[in-house]
């Protein structure tokens, strides 16, 4: 069997990857994220091109092997991963929508990296995701995974996660 | 066409400083003042452990022999590493550590701000990659430093120690060998003492912001590119690599 006779398309992959969620954070998807950059797919194959959010992000290996089984379980033919490091992930690559869906999550979304002067991080204003006061301050540049910082809210006194601009 | 040996070893010599400063790096973990802080170097060392893993994993390619990057890390001898000798020097105290990350990133920096320009597409996209983590590195340092120099006396005094033990290899990060000549001539890199002058600036003034003097060292230690290293990067390596030497090919 090919993958024709499934009238399988990059569009038909792309529906079928939405079930690949970040794995630190499952509330977002892979395409949400900005990780997920293209599809080739045709008769014979099938190629989803990745972006790693940073270069020794451990989730890559565990997203790749995601993917691998979403689609062989839907039968596609000849999956493969390719990981690309151009154009490098931005934190712009993440829409409005899911940057809403973080805050839900509790991790304080990035602000677009144009707005940061990346020499003085703790110049930023960082909303706190559980009670959105502005009144927050920076703990540590590094958190819990590469790509967050941890802050805490001077109100409402919990700590949280904040995505870094990247 | 560039001298495809010469790339090969600069792009071991990228990839190893990466690997061999990552695997001190992770050293700290659970050792570090406190748990935030320990979380924030192994964070480094895993933006370098990603780094050693691009340039290395290229270098595989370029040689075209089949080594992967973990045969690359892992079943090299000590003479066949070429990586800058500041990086395998042991951890030290914590203000050591501060000292070496501040000169280490203030070049990382200007290193990779230079490579993101490089002619070869690969180099170029990896290096724009690590340009954005090791701005975030230079913060990191540049924080302590201020906090350790202006802090009490006694952190005051391990900073200045720990500059004034390590400042003899900074010297290495600015020499190059003949294997430069045609990555140069060909744009795939530039030479490194070209960024003497701005790293000097740019570390001077953090120093100087953290009442540190710059130490004035006569003499400079050299020989990463060399493959002539100190006695400490065989210890690392013979631990580093004992799972691949004890039982070859293991895979988990």
């Amino acid at each position: 069997m090919v993958n024709a006779d499934l009238q399988i398309d990059k569009q038909y992959i792309l529906q079928l990857l939405t079930a690949v969620c970040d794995p630190e954070i499952p509330v977002v998807t892979i395409e949400e994220m900005g990780i997920l950059r293209d599809v080739n797919v045709n008769n014979e194959f099938c190629e989803v091109i990745i972006t790693p959010t940073y270069s020794g992000c451990p989730a890559m290996g565990i997203i790749e092997a995601d993917i691998l089984e979403v689609l062989k379980k839907n039968k596609i033919k000849n999956p493969t991963v390719k990981l690309v490091y151009s154009p490098a992930w931005t934190t712009d690559f993440i829409t409005e929508a899911t940057k809403e869906k973080l805050r839900k999550f509790g991790i304080a979304a990035p602000l677009h990296s144009s707005c940061m002067n990346w020499s003085r991080p703790s110049d930023i204003n960082v909303e706190c995701p559980n009670c959105n006061s502005k009144n927050t301050k920076l703990i540590s540049q590094f958190g819990s995974t590469a790509c967050k910082a941890l802050y805490s809210c001077n109100d409402c006194k919990e700590p949280f996660d904040y995505f870094k601009c990247h | 066409m560039v001298n495809q040996s010469d790339l090969f070893k600069y792009l071991l010599h990228l990839g190893d400083n990466a690997l061999i400063h990552s695997y001190r790096l992770s050293e700290w973990c659970s050792r570090a003042p406190f748990l935030e802080e320990d979380l924030a170097l192994t964070n480094l060392a895993l933006d370098q452990i990603g780094r050693a893993q691009s340039f290395l994993k290229y270098a595989g390619d370029i040689e075209g022999k089949n080594r992967t990057e973990d045969d690359l890390a892992y079943k090299r001898g000590e003479r066949q590493f070429y990586n800058h000798l500041i990086n395998e020097l042991p951890i030290g105290d914590f203000a050591y550590t501060i000292a070496k990350q501040l000169i280490l990133s203030t070049y990382d920096v200007l290193l990779f701000s230079a490579l993101s320009n490089s002619t070869n597409e690969t180099i170029a996209n990896i290096s724009a990659k690590s340009l954005k983590e090791v701005r975030y590195h230079f913060v990191h340092a540049r924080d302590w430093c201020y906090r350790l120099g202006l802090g009490t006396e006694l952190s005051h005094q391990k900073l200045q120690n720990g500059f004034n033990e390590i400042w003899m290899f900074t010297g290495e990060l600015f020499e190059t060998d003949d294997s430069y000549k045609d990555l140069v001539a060909n744009g795939v890199t530039i030479d490194p003492s070209s960024l003497k002058v701005k790293w000097l600036e740019n570390i001077s003034e953090v120093m100087k912001k953290s009442n540190i003097i710059v130490p004035n060292v006569d003499y400079m230690q050299s020989g990463g590119m060399k493959g002539i290293h100190t006695e400490h990067l065989g210890h690392l390596l013979s631990e580093m690599q004992y799972l691949q030497r004890a039982y070859p090919n293991a895979k988990w």
